[in-house]
C-alpha cells in the first residue's frame, strides 16, 4: 500500500469515528439515564435530515444567493425540531413506559414504523436530493495523490463542537449535575429534591436533538429518504452497547475502536465481510464483558 | 306455512355455500361480470422497496386508463384491483393468492425484487394464474405462468461489458450490493470481461443499505481501474455517488457504468454527482420516437410535469399492452391461450419494437448505454441490436 492511500485510509478511520460518535451520543445519554432503548432514534435522525432538506428548499425558493450558508442554519433547525419532538414524545408517551424496558422497545419500534410511513406520505417514497453547499463539495488536496473530502472535515468539526458542548453541559452546569446525579442514583436524587421527571424529559429531548444534528450532517454524504434511519440504527446500537451504556467516554472509545476496525477491514476484505467480522468481535467482547467494554463501575 | 328463523337461515346458508363452492366452475377466470375484465396490480406501496416500486403502479394504471378510454379489451373495460405487497415477501404471496382465487383476475402486473417474485411464483403456478414481471433481473428462471417484460442479466451486462472494453478500457473494478442480482450479474460479467481481453482488478460487495463507502473508494483509488462497473442499488447509491464526488472521482476523470441507476434515482442522488457517468438500461426517457413521446407526454399530463420515467416504469406500461394484445390475438382471457398467443408477439413500445421470444417468456430487447446529463436525463450513446433473451446462460 502506498503512502497516500495509507494517509487517506487513516483519515477514513478518523472520519468514521466522528460519524459513529455523532450518531451514538444521543442514544447513549438516553439509554444511560433512563434505560430506555429508543428504537426510533434512526427516524429522529431522518427527521433532522428532512428538516435540512426543507431548509434547503426554502432557501432555494426565497434566497438562492444565500444557499451557501443554509447548512449551519439547517443544523440548528434540525436540533430545534427534533428537540421539541423529543420533549413532546417523552411527555405524552415514553414516561408511561418507564421500568418496562421490553414494552418501550416495542412501542418505540412501532413509533419508528409510524414515522417512516409519515415521511413516505409527506415526502414520497423516493429519496430527496439535499444540495451540498459549494464550499463543501470536492476535496482538500494537501499534496499530490492525497485528497481529503471537505464534507468529512465538516462532520469532524461538528462532532468536536457537539462533543465539547455536551461535555460542558454535563460537567459544568447545574443541569448537567442533575442529569449525572439521576443517572447514578435515581432514588437518592429524588430524595434530595431533584425533579427527576423533568430531568428525564429534558435529557430525552437533548438526546433527540443530537439525533437531529447527526441526521442533518449526514445528508452531506448519505441519502435522505423514509428509511434513512434504518441505515444508521444498527451501527448506533452496536456502538452504544459495545461501549457500555452508562459512560459517554465509553461511547467515544467504542466508536473509535469500531471505526478503526471497520475502515481497515473494509480495505482488506469486502464490505460485507468487514461488517460480519465486526459483529463477531462485538459478540465475543460482550460475552466476556456483558456490561460493555468501558462500563463505568457503579455501586448498585 | 310459517318459515322459522332457523330453517330460513339453514336454507340460505346452504344456498350460499353451494354458490360459493361451485363458483369457480360457473365463472371462468376473468369473470363474466357485465362487460369488465379484472387486472390485479401487486407492488409495494409501503415499506423499504416502495422507493422503487410505487411509481411502477402509476405507469400500469396509465396503460389501463388508456386502454379503457379506447374501448377496453375485446369490448370489455378493465377493472383494476391494486394490492400492497408492503415490501414483505409473504405478503406478496398472500395478496397474489387473494387476487387470483378471490378476485379471479385475468392477470397480475407485479413484483419488483426477485425475492418477491420467488415468493409469488408458487402461488401463481398453483392457481394457474398469469404474472407480468416488469423489472430487470438476474435471469435463471422461467415459469409457465410468468411473462418477463424487462431485461434479464445477459441482455444488459454482456453488451455493456463489450462496449466498455472497446471504448473505455480493459481493467475493471466490480462493486455491488450484497445480494443475488449483483452477484449473478458479476458472475456473467467476469468471463465476459476476460473474453473481451480485459481483467478484473477487484470485486467488492457491500451490505444492502450501507452508506459508508470511503474505504471502498480508497481501494478503487489504489487499484486505478479504467472502468468501474456498479451494481449498487437503492439508498446506498446516493451515498456512493456523493462520496465519489467528494473524493474527486467524477464523470470527467473516471469511466463508471451503473446497471441499476435510472433517471428516477437521479434527483435523489443529486444530478451534479452523476453527470458524465454511464447507465445501461433497455429504455431511457430521452429516446426519440413517436410512441415514446406519446408515453412520456401522457405520463406527465397525468402525474405532473416534474415526474420522470425510467426503465421499470416503461416495462410496467408495456406489460399491460402485451397482455391486451395477447388476449385479443387468442380471443380469450384463459391463461394458457394468452400465454400461447404471447409467443413471438411484437409490440411497438416506447423503447422501440420488441417481441416475446418463441419459447422462454422473455422479450427480445435492446441494450442501451447512455451518459447522465446535468439535468438528470440520459443521452444515449450506444444502442445494441435486439438481443435474444437467454435466462439460463452457459458460462
Amino acid at each position: 500500500m502506498s503512502f497516500d492511500i495509507a494517509v487517506m485510509q487513516a483519515f477514513n478511520g478518523l472520519s468514521l469515528f466522528t460519524v459513529l460518535a455523532l450518531m451514538a451520543l444521543g442514544l447513549a445519554i438516553i439509554f444511560g439515564l433512563m434505560g430506555v432503548i429508543n428504537m426510533a432514534h434512526g427516524e429522529l435522525m431522518a427527521m433532522g435530515a428532512y428538516t435540512t432538506y426543507l431548509t434547503a428548499v426554502v432557501f432555494e425558493r426565497l434566497a438562492p444567493t444565500l444557499l451557501s450558508v443554509y447548512l449551519p442554519i439547517a443544523v440548528v433547525l434540525a436540533f430545534t425540531v427534533t428537540f421539541a419532538f423529543g420533549l413532546g414524545l417523552e411527555r405524552s408517551f415514553i414516561r408511561f413506559l418507564y421500568h418496562r424496558p421490553l414494552d418501550t422497545m416495542l412501542a418505540t419500534w412501532g413509533l419508528s414504523l409510524i414515522l417512516q410511513q409519515s415521511f413516505r406520505s409527506l415526502f414520497g417514497p423516493r429519496e430527496v436530493g439535499v444540495p451540498s453547499p459549494s464550499w463543501l463539495r470536492g476535496a482538500w488536496q494537501p499534496m499530490g495523490g492525497i485528497s481529503i473530502p471537505l464534507s468529512r472535515l465538516f462532520i469532524i468539526g461538528l462532532t468536536v463542537v457537539v462533543g465539547c458542548a455536551l461535555y460542558r453541559l454535563l460537567f459544568a452546569t447545574r443541569w448537567g449535575l442533575r442529569i449525572r446525579a439521576v443517572t447514578q442514583n435515581r432514588a437518592m436524587s429524588g430524595a434530595v429534591g431533584i425533579d427527576t421527571a423533568r430531568v428525564d424529559a429534558v435529557t430525552f429531548a437533548i438526546g433527540s436533538g443530537l439525533a437531529g444534528v447527526a441526521g442533518s450532517a449526514f445528508t452531506m454524504f448519505a441519502s435522505t429518504g423514509p428509511v434513512t434511519g434504518q441505515q444508521y440504527i444498527v451501527d448506533t446500537f452496536i456502538v452504544v452497547v459495545f461501549g457500555g451504556v452508562e459512560s459517554l467516554l465509553g461511547t467515544f472509545l467504542s466508536a473509535f475502536t469500531i471505526a478503526q476496525m471497520q475502515s481497515w477491514l473494509e480495505f482488506m476484505l469486502t464490505g460485507s465481510m468487514a461488517k460480519a467480522s465486526i459483529l463477531l468481535c462485538v459478540i465475543v467482547a460482550l460475552y466476556f464483558r456483558p456490561a460493555g467494554l468501558f462500563a463505568a463501575k457503579v455501586r448498585r | 306455512m310459517m318459515l322459522s328463523r332457523r330453517t330460513f337461515l339453514k336454507g340460505t346458508t346452504a344456498a350460499a355455500v353451494a354458490t360459493v363452492s361451485t363458483a369457480p366452475f360457473m365463472w371462468p377466470r376473468g369473470g363474466w361480470a357485465q362487460g369488465t375484465v379484472k387486472i390485479g396490480i401487486l407492488h409495494s406501496l409501503t415499506g423499504t422497496i416502495a422507493i422503487a416500486e410505487a411509481s411502477v403502479v402509476d405507469a400500469e394504471k396509465l396503460a389501463i386508463e388508456e386502454i379503457n378510454a379506447s374501448g377496453g379489451v375485446m369490448g370489455r373495460k378493465i377493472e383494476t384491483i391494486v394490492e400492497d405487497g408492503a415490501s414483505d415477501w409473504p405478503t406478496f404471496a398472500e395478496k397474489a393468492r387473494k387476487l387470483l382465487d378471490r378476485d379471479k383476475v385475468a392477470a397480475i402486473m407485479g413484483c419488483y425484487t426477485s425475492a418477491s417474485r420467488k415468493a409469488t411464483l408458487p402461488v401463481v403456478e398453483r392457481s394457474k394464474g398469469l404474472l407480468y414481471y416488469p423489472t430487470y433481473y438476474e435471469g435463471l428462471e422461467q415459469s409457465p405462468n410468468i411473462m418477463y417484460t424487462a431485461q434479464e442479466a445477459t441482455q444488459s451486462v454482456i453488451a455493456a461489458v463489450n462496449w466498455l472494453a472497446q471504448h473505455k478500457g480493459k481493467s475493471f473494478y466490480l462493486i455491488g450490493s450484497d445480494y443475488i442480482w449483483p452477484r449473478t450479474t458479476n458472475k456473467i460479467a467476469k468471463p465476459t470481461i476476460e473474453k473481451a481481453g480485459g481483467k478484473v482488478l477487484g470485486e467488492d460487495y457491500i451490505p444492502l443499505g450501507n452508506v459508508e463507502f470511503a474505504s471502498v473508494i480508497n481501494k478503487i483509488k489504489a487499484q486505478k481501474p479504467e472502468v468501474i462497473l456498479s451494481t449498487v442499488v437503492g439508498g446506498s447509491n446516493v451515498a456512493f455517488y456523493k462520496q465519489l464526488q467528494a473524493a474527486e472521482i467524477n464523470g470527467k476523470n473516471q469511466a463508471l457504468l451503473a446497471l441499476a441507476v435510472s433517471e428516477e434515482e437521479a434527483s435523489g442522488i443529486g444530478t451534479e454527482n452523476l453527470e458524465g457517468f454511464l447507465s445501461c438500461m433497455g429504455y431511457f426517457q430521452s429516446l426519440k420516437g413517436g410512441s415514446n413521446d406519446k408515453f412520456v407526454k401522457a405520463f406527465k399530463a397525468k402525474y405532473g410535469g416534474n415526474r420522470v420515467v425510467g426503465d421499470t416504469l416503461e416495462c410496467g406500461y408495456i406489460s399491460v399492452y402485451l397482455w391486451k394484445m395477447a388476449a385479443e390475438k387468442a380471443k380469450s382471457f384463459d391463461v394458457p391461450a394468452v400465454v400461447a398467443a404471447s409467443s413471438e408477439l411484437e409490440i411497438d413500445a416506447p423503447e422501440g419494437k420488441v417481441k416475446f421470444h418463441k419459447l422462454n417468456h422473455h422479450l427480445w430487447k435492446h441494450a442501451r448505454i447512455g451518459s447522465f446529463r446535468k439535468d438528470g436525463q440520459i443521452d444515449m450513446i450506444y444502442e445494441s441490436p435486439l438481443i435474444e433473451p437467454n435466462p439460463f446462460p452457459k458460462i
